[in-house]
């Protein structure tokens, strides 16, 4: 049974914070097959297509006929504990902070045996459920769940390690102005985030859904534009040091290409509002996050940026916008690497056309705030690094994986 | 002699006879824009970026990088701001004449109405009633409308509702006959723009930018401590970055005011 | 495809068993230690460095370094060179590589060193990087190392056979009873049953005297044709039989039997020996449970039959059956790929009679195996030699 989690009391400010450590890191590049996978919370793994096996660890050729066309194929997540043992003596420092720590051996129904972690409900001879998960290190890691949900299951230490579970984290949600924003406040509140910051830029001006947004219990308005260094910085240094998790919402989405815009202004405001918005962002909130990557039961845990599909290829008919979401995946990228000393994960969730007013014109599907606040909540609590809301964000997933060019041109239709 | 205004003038203000009143905000990034229907294009409102400040980015020395809209702050309109001064001759700030930079003003005080109606109207009856106090309002002076608004939080100075803002403003007959009748050199006000917030709904639309910017005149808003000011007999000095052909700047506005008066 | 039948050694001795005292902690680096070892080897068969004309070598911590830059490090101008990097089956495959080295006459005496030094930190280093499969695969699931992987292996072997903890208990005593009587052992203190039971666990189910200790040494012996032996005026033990085996039974999910299981018959064969006329035996013991293991595949009692064949036998050097009598690696120490050679050495002695305190009475033939490399979720590699000392 997983002992429940107990809310954190408030800090005693004598105390050192513990500083973050990371396990094991290094893998070869071909394991990053996994890391692909466990990204989107897939479970897959290589697989000879002429002999029909599935191979791991991750290797250069089938070890049956020793093609080296070997693809990557979903794998059925069922498995039996076959050997545990729970290593007390760690010669790792970040494994020996957290002794005792359980493993095992998972014969997969599929055929391969794997070294995994080990939620706690999960005994020898157990039938689990196999995911790959990222761990503090950013890398793909095996782990064993039981089937079936038991009480209290996501509170497992193991388990919590490969997640940013907002439950007793404090959460800071950018920009509450917007339907988005708001979705998630609430969804957050839900998941048992403890503290809701959520920022209001231009406080001046009132906006839908404000009384609501201010009713919701534990949050704290606090105001914040993220296009201003000044706004960002001193909300920094008010509440940096207890932000677990950081939800950037900021966005400015306008129609336009290149030709069919007057003038820069727009593109200025895009790029002020959403690309310089994570960079001043990043800059205040990230150092303290990644320096309380291991602050115990609430540490910072992750970043969440909502980003739009069109990040991936560039859709003409919002073609700056797209050029801007892309600038910050590209950001994000080198944010995950900075923040990764950490143990803090950034996690982006990219959404196909939201069914707010700037997509009015757009026929379905589009993606219901609601939606994208329930993929940004299950996104913490599963650990993915990639998340994709709705048919469009799928859709052009598929397609760019597929061929990029084509969705490049199919786009530009 | 020939310097003796000047010199009189310098031992008025050495002698505090003469007062200097900063009739400006202070520009941040924080101060409320005129806000537009979102898909048009939008005032840009003030952001500093530090370049350096006694630190490895500059070890001896502090400055910023700033961005900012013409329309940022307390600013002054010129009159290719609107479509109506587009063809006038120096319509643009690069071309405005330094003598129009220090002028006589009138201040016109509303405060108790704006007070009571956030939408109130000036209008020429008001102001022909303030004439008969304080006299005729001369050629080439400013008017200025006090209302008191630069003394409201920001939420209420913006005072945005469902259908708008609601602040202060002119009526579009007051403005014709301003600029028509009485050749003001500009109208300033306390809050943002020179037309009241539910101006566009007057017949022109924003006329104080119609009437002054159609006739070469001048606008100034986001003005405060104009309760400082007398009625008449103040000057206001106006000097707006040299912009090449620029439709606005914010502005150090100065009040001069005679002591005592 | 039928496996060709392999031909017997023709007249291939092993000589020279040197041992370079072990320490836990050295600040010397592994070449000094395989310095040393090469300088013992010179020394105990009264040649000179430049007798040596084949040199094969192990080690874990030479750094960048590999057999052929110490060839140049040492002086040596050989004309065959080997290095081995098979962990705990480096000595059996460096035997079995020389003598047919020798056999051939590619090479009259083959210079066999493993060595390697232990730094502070540097048996982390070495699990870090261990292998690519376990760098993947392994290692990032608690940072156990050998002791959490071998654990998973213990844990179902122990519940597949009905291994008790007292059974492998047994072992690790009698090692260190062995071992009390081996000045070189870094473990001098008795360990009885108790201490073994109550010991901290380390991974479940491997406790503290389950596991050998780090440590920095070099062994050595030299590998050449009988008649060089006889015209050095030095002793030798024949050569009788060897196998070795990689990756075998992959299909087994979990490790429950080593490669000499596929090959023991060979090796009997070809020694034209049975399990009963093995007088000492020397396993590799990185667990007791290994050694256990060993027992099965080895031929002396049948899978399964392990912890009987434990229950029922003396283990020490003057029981019935006399195992690992230096004390192993479990006693002595583990100086890295040294530990593979440990127990050769120390069969090797056995058989030429020079054990001092720990030699086994008429001890004629003796059986050294190895084991390695655990990869990913298994020892892959596994070796065995039988030597007989003069008088066969």
């Amino acid at each position: 049974m997983t002992e429940p989690l107990i809310r954190p009391k408030r800090k005693d400010p004598l105390k050192r914070s513990r500083q973050p450590t990371l396990p094991p890191a290094w893998r070869s590049r071909t394991a990053h097959v996994l890391t692909r996978v466990a990204a989107e919370g897939r479970f897959a793994m290589q697989f000879c297509p002429a002999c029909e096996i599935y191979c791991y660890p991750s290797r250069e050729a089938c070890p049956q006929c020793l093609t080296a066309d070997l693809i990557v194929k979903d794998a059925p997540r069922d498995g039996v504990i076959l050997s545990e043992t729970t290593v007390r003596v760690p010669s790792d420092v970040y494994f020996r902070e957290r002794a005792p720590w359980r493993i095992g051996l998972v014969h997969l129904t599929c055929g391969p045996v794997l070294v995994s972690h080990l939620h706690g409900d999960c005994k020898e001879g157990n039938a689990v459920r196999m995911s790959f998960q990222i761990d503090k290190a950013g890398q793909a890691v095996a782990f064993a769940r039981p089937k079936a949900e038991t009480p209290f299951m996501s509170d497992d230490k193991q388990w919590r390690e490969m997640t940013a579970d907002p439950k007793f984290r404090r959460v800071l949600i950018t920009n509450g102005r917007t339907p988005v924003g708001q979705e998630i406040a609430q969804a957050l509140k839900a998941a048992g985030a403890s503290i809701l910051f959520v920022g209001i830029a231009e406080p001046w001006k009132p906006f839908p859904g404000e009384d609501a947004l201010r009713g919701i219990e534990g949050i704290d308005i606090v105001p914040l534009d993220v296009s201003d260094e000044k706004s960002v910085f001193d909300l920094a240094a008010d509440i940096g040091g207890k932000v677990d998790i950081l939800i950037n919402t900021s966005e400015h989405i306008r129609a336009g290409g290149l030709f069919d815009r007057t003038g820069t202004t727009t593109s200025h405001v895009e790029i002020g509002q959403v690309y310089m918005g994570l960079v001043h962002l990043a800059q205040a909130f990230g150092p303290a996050m990644r320096s309380r990557g291991a602050d115990g039961t609430n540490s910072a845990a992750a970043w969440v940026n909502i980003l739009s599909a069109y990040a991936l290829t560039n859709w003409p008919k919002f073609g700056q916008y797209s050029a801007v979401q892309a600038a910050c995946l590209s950001l994000s990228q080198c944010l995950r690497a900075e923040l990764r000393p950490g143990g803090v994960r950034v996690m982006n969730v990219f959404s196909g056309p939201l069914d707010v007013e700037w997509f009015q014109t757009l026929p379905p599907p589009k993606v219901a705030p609601r939606a994208l606040a329930a993929s940004v909540v299950r996104g913490l609590k599963e650990g993915l690094e990639d998340v994709f809301v709705g048919e469009v964000a799928e859709d052009i997933r598929k397609r760019f994986a597929a061929n990029p060019k084509a969705l490049e041109r199919e786009l530009g239709e | 002699m020939k310097n003796a205004p000047l010199a009189e003038f310098a031992s008025a203000l050495a002698s505090g006879a003469v007062k200097i009143v900063d009739l400006t905000f202070t520009l941040s990034p924080d101060f409320p824009m005129i806000v537009l229907p979102p898909e048009f294009g939008q005032a840009m409102p003030m952001r500093i970026q530090q370049i350096s400040r006694y630190n490895d980015a500059g070890p001896g020395w502090y400055w910023n990088n700033i961005t900012l809209c013409e329309h940022t702050g307390t600013h002054f309109d010129a009159p290719i701001h609107w479509y109506t001064g587009k063809d006038l001759p120096n319509a643009a700030l690069d071309a405005l004449p330094a003598a129009d930079m220090i002028a006589p003003v009138c201040v016109i005080d509303c405060s108790a109405e704006a007070a009571a109606d956030a939408d109130f109207l000036l209008t020429v009856p008001a102001v022909e009633a303030w004439e008969a106090r304080h006299g005729r309002i001369p050629e080439r002076n400013w008017v200025l409308l006090r209302t008191d608004w630069s003394k409201k939080d920001m939420r209420t100075y913006a005072n945005l509702k469902d259908d708008g803002a609601h602040t202060p403003g002119p009526d579009a007959e007051v403005m014709r006959w301003l600029v028509h009748e009485r050749g003001i050199i500009g109208f300033g006000t306390e809050t943002i723009g020179t037309d009241a917030g539910q101006g566009v709904h007057l017949d022109p639309p924003m006329p104080a930018h119609h009437y002054l910017h159609g006739a070469g005149r001048y606008g100034l808003q986001c003005l405060c401590n104009l309760d400082q000011l007398p009625p008449t007999g103040a000057m206001l000095v106006t000097a707006p970055l040299k912009i090449e052909n620029g439709s606005g700047s914010p502005l150090r506005v100065l009040g001069l005011v005679t002591n005592g008066t | 495809m039928q496996a060709s039948k392999r031909r017997p050694y023709d007249r291939v001795v092993l000589t020279a068993p040197v041992t370079i005292p072990y320490v836990r902690f050295s600040v010397e680096s592994a070449q000094w230690w395989v310095g040393r070892a090469l300088k013992g080897l010179v020394d105990a068969a009264g040649i000179k460095a430049s007798d040596i004309d084949g040199l094969c070598v192990s080690s874990f911590t030479l750094g960048t370094d590999t057999a052929i830059a110490l060839t140049q490090h040492f002086g040596l101008c050989v004309r065959w060179l080997e290095h081995i990097p098979l962990g705990g089956a480096s000595a059996v495959a460096a035997l079995r590589h020389a003598a047919r080295a020798v056999e051939a006459g590619d090479a009259d005496i083959v210079a066999c060193v493993a060595g390697d030094t232990n730094h502070v930190d540097s048996f982390r280093r070495t699990l870090e990087h261990f292998s690519r499969f376990s760098q993947d695969a392994a290692y990032p699931y608690g940072a156990g190392g050998a002791n959490a992987n071998f654990a998973l292996i213990a844990q179902n072997y122990m519940r597949t056979y009905g291994v008790t903890r007292e059974d492998l208990g047994k072992i690790a005593v009698s090692q260190r009873t062995n071992a009390l009587r081996n000045p070189h052992a870094l473990m001098k203190a008795p360990l009885t049953l108790e201490q073994y039971i109550g010991a901290r666990p380390i991974s479940d189910p491997i406790h503290l005297f389950d596991c050998v200790m780090p440590c920095a040494g070099a062994e050595a012996f030299l590998v050449m044709r009988e008649d060089t032996a006889k015209s050095l005026g030095i002793a030798s033990a024949r050569l009788l039989g060897t196998i070795e085996r990689h990756n075998a039974f992959a299909n087994d999910p979990v490790q429950v039997r080593g490669g000499w299981a596929m090959d023991i018959g060979e090796l009997y064969a070809m020694a034209g020996v049975k399990p009963d006329d093995i007088d000492v035996l020397e396993t590799y013991d990185d667990y007791p449970f290994i050694v256990m293991m060993q027992f099965e595949d080895l031929g002396f009692c049948k899978k399964g039959e392990g912890a009987e064949f434990v229950r029922s036998h003396d283990l020490t050097i003057d029981g019935d059956f006399p195992q690992n009598t230096s004390g192993g690696q479990l006693s002595v120490g583990q100086a890295g790929a040294g530990g593979a050679y440990l127990g050769m050495v120390e069969a090797l002695r056995q058989v030429l009679g020079t054990a001092g305190p720990t030699q086994v009475k008429n001890a004629r033939v003796a059986l050294a195996s190895g084991f390695g490399m655990i990869n990913y979720d298994r020892g892959l590699s596994s070796g065995a030699a039988i030597i007989a000392g003069a008088s066969s």
